[in-house]
């Protein structure tokens, strides 16, 4: 008779006995914030379709302090959720191929952020010419 | 010498599957050398203090795979680790995370030897040649494409260390999808197609969910978690391209 009896690990909070683990948690639950501030802008489309009133109540609204400091904690997760996405590129990104040579993991991570940025400001730009 | 040695602590999980119920922890002090590896504590144990301790091990110099080990909670190779980074705290060492434990620091590899053989991991040519024909040519460029994948040495590091594989045992997993990925890159190898069955079945590489410690534990480079990745977008668009040129045959 086999004296095997192979013991298997329970997996309870597993997230919680690694720093890298816990890191992971910390990152894909900045997602929520994502999620919760394009729930504030599609509010926002909500209340314009019902007409001026409602739109210009939830402008109003989003001037509260309550709102203020809730904007302040999106912008924080969001920019750490930026930033640990683009630090994912090297992982999830076929490799590059550039003159016969793979491109560096800090090249394809500072393109990434490099792009964003632009981005960022070329749209900060035109809603400023906009409001002007 | 003897006198000038330092002695650390090693905490061993320990398992006997015919009297224990579950592992339990077991302490031994262990005097110690500068140029002293974990596995070399570990062997100074069974040579020492307990010679029941059970754990693998083979060619002491990271290239065999079969010495890893958690230390202090982190897949590596006990070879390549050294005692004197840890001294003067305790160290503690178990059997690989993931795997179920056979005996004390020796996991139950055979689930990992199966994903292996179902990946087809040999090359598959695209047009068979006869030994007139000659051999199989290749440039250096088609070479690069997946000369980074060979260098996996099996010692299942990244499955310690992907949580996913933890949570689904059956997840095909990061070294044999990173296998899987250097054939299919190869020029030479023609079954792509075949292997994308498995590729986007429920086994395969949307398991993972981009944590990326695989690649980060990887002891050779191999960066199994790109292989993962990489497929993950091959078997989108498999799916969709399957819609503009049917194949027909997918089950």
């Amino acid at each position: 008779m086999s004296k095997r009896r192979p013991y298997v690990r329970s997996m309870d909070g597993w997230w919680k006995k690694n720093p890298f683990y816990v890191e992971y948690m910390v990152h894909e639950g900045t997602a929520l914030f994502v999620a919760a501030y394009a729930f504030t802008l599609l509010v926002g489309l909500v209340r314009l379709g019902q007409g001026e009133a409602a739109w210009t109540a939830w402008l109003e609204a989003l001037k509260s302090p309550f709102s203020l400091v809730f904007h302040a904690v999106f912008l924080v997760a969001i920019v750490y959720h930026a930033f640990t996405w683009f630090k994912l590129f090297p992982l999830t990104m076929p490799p590059i191929i550039v003159n016969g040579k793979k491109v560096g993991p800090g090249v394809v991570v500072g393109s990434g952020w490099t792009a964003a940025v632009v981005a960022a400001l070329a749209l900060l730009g035109l809603v400023w010419r906009i409001a002007a | 010498m003897s006198d000038t040695k330092k002695i650390i602590e090693i905490e061993v999980l320990r398992y006997n599957p015919e009297s224990d119920k579950e592992p339990h922890l077991e302490v031994y002090k262990v005097p110690f050398t500068d140029d002293m590896s974990v596995l070399q504590g570990a062997q100074y144990i069974k040579d020492n203090f307990d010679g029941s301790l059970t754990f693998r091990w083979s060619c002491r110099m990271a290239i065999c795979g079969s010495c890893g080990m958690m230390i202090n909670g982190i897949p590596k190779l006990s070879c390549e680790t050294f005692l004197r980074d840890y001294y003067p705290n305790r160290i503690r060492i178990e059997a690989m995370a993931h795997f179920p434990i056979e005996k004390d620091l020796v996991v139950d590899l055979s689930g990992f030897i199966e994903k292996l053989e179902s990946i087809q991991p040999y090359i598959i040519p695209k047009e068979p040649r006869t030994l007139e024909q000659g051999e199989y040519l290749q440039t250096p460029e088609e070479f690069n494409k997946y000369i980074q994948f060979t260098s996996c040495i099996n010692c299942t590091l990244c499955y310690a260390a992907c949580p996913q594989v933890g949570l689904n045992p059956d997840f095909i997993g990061p070294a044999a999808i990173a296998l899987l990925h250097r054939y299919n890159m190869d020029s030479r190898d023609g079954a792509s197609e075949q292997r994308m069955e498995l590729v986007a079945s429920e086994e395969g590489v949307y398991n993972c969910s981009a944590v990326g410690y695989c690649s980060e534990v990887c002891p050779k480079h191999v960066d199994p978690g790109n292989a993962v990745n990489v497929n993950k977008i091959n078997a989108a668009k498999d799916y969709f391209l399957r819609f503009l040129s049917p194949k027909g045959g997918s089950k």
